[in-house]
């Protein structure tokens, strides 16, 4: 788990570091995420030499992911400092939020269903039926 | 109060301990609570954790700058857990690769319509320039959406808060709207609240099928790149 977690945070260094050394307008941590799937990409040949390397970065990955909700509650918390903002803009900031991602859900569905369809990659050729992929 | 209950409240109120206890026990009864109602998504875990949090703050009257200092550490997780993405990306890199023509249109097409749509409605409600730039990042995930309007002239808090909001509509909406919709493609339907709702679209997405949550995974992960790249464009043509 602590080699794991290592990975992932020299990932996220290396990714912040980039990306503030060069000033690119990419976020660091998802530099990072680039940077870990080609070090996973590679995982072929690490697994050789250190086998529980994979398995330990799964199962931390999977505890990171199960909780991603708790990630945003201190941020999140933030609204007590902006109630007043809130109380001048909040139905027109609500409306305009609702509306804005109910559009985007449906077009962002109906785009990759229909590109889908088009480009014949729609799920029944791919024979995927939700279930996880087996490695 | 008496002097030594005043002075353990002066100890525990300046140590990270009590927030990051607050803020994760918060967290544990929010999500027995959404797990009580069959994880409906008006129970959403962020939502009442939020709410609950902030009631305590109120009631012992503490600043928000205090609470931070220890719920802090739970912040900096958001950053590993983007990295952390990578992996279920990976393992699922075969479907990926299949609906990578799919994916690109639907990526460039909802990220630009997330944005635009969110920016007019705002003006049609005459926001000041500062709020409209607040909103805009509203579907990215919540470290580069601050980000971004920080670097716009934005104010980061109040768009982490709309970045919650986000989440939670797009979370509550989805599943019925999908079924309304008769989508039935489970990549699809991932990838359009994880571009929408970013990580607490992905959380729910996960609850609902896995699949899903992989899809919306990778929907937040490129749209925080596309949004950060295309963000300043479209404001400048839509607002200057």
């Amino acid at each position: 788990m602590i080699v794991s977690l290592t990975v992932i945070l020299l990932c996220q260094l290396i990714g912040e570091v980039i990306v503030r050394g060069f000033g690119w307008p990419v976020p660091g941590p998802v530099l990072g995420m680039l940077i870990l799937l080609a070090v996973l990409s590679l995982r072929g040949r690490i697994r050789k030499s250190v086998p529980e390397f994979g398995r330990a970065l799964d199962s931390t990955s999977k505890g990171l992911l199960a909780h991603l909700s708790l990630l945003f509650i201190p941020a999140s918390v933030g609204v007590v400092q902006r109630l007043d903002v809130l109380a001048a803009y909040g139905a027109g900031l609500v409306a305009a939020l609702v509306v804005s991602t109910f559009i985007t859900l449906v077009v962002t569905v109906v785009t990759f269903v229909a590109v889908s369809r088009l480009s014949g990659s729609s799920m029944d050729d791919a024979g995927a039926t939700g279930a996880e992929e087996k490695p | 109060m008496t002097d030594q209950a005043f002075s353990l409240w002066v100890y525990l109120s300046q140590t990270p301990l009590l927030w990051l206890v607050v803020t994760l026990g918060a967290y544990v009864v929010a999500d027995r609570i959404s797990q009580a109602f069959g994880r409906h998504p008006l129970c959403n875990p962020v939502l009442v954790s939020v709410i609950a949090v902030a009631l305590v703050l109120w009631a012992t009257n503490t600043s928000y700058a205090v609470y931070f200092e220890g719920a802090k550490f739970v912040h900096f997780l958001l950053g590993p857990a983007t990295v952390a993405l990578a992996i279920p990306l990976y393992q699922n890199r075969r479907i990926v690769l299949r609906a990578i023509v799919p994916m690109a249109a639907a990526l460039i097409v909802g990220s630009v319509t997330a944005i635009v749509s969110a920016v007019a409605l705002a003006r049609m409600f005459d926001m000041p320039r500062s709020i409209l730039v607040s909103l805009a990042p509203k579907s990215v995930t919540a470290p580069v959406g601050m980000g971004i309007a920080e670097t716009l002239g934005g104010d980061p808090a109040l768009t982490a808060i709309l970045i919650m909001l986000t989440g939670v509509v797009g979370s509550v909406m989805v599943t019925p709207l999908m079924n309304a919709l008769r989508m039935k493609d489970w990549r699809a339907r991932g990838f359009a609240v994880g571009l929408a709702s970013h990580g607490i679209g992905t959380a729910r997405a996960f609850q609902v099928n896995s699949l899903a949550g992989t899809f919306a995974g990778i929907a937040m992960g490129l749209n925080a790149l596309v949004t950060a790249l295309l963000l300043p464009l479209v404001l400048q043509w839509m607002v200057e």
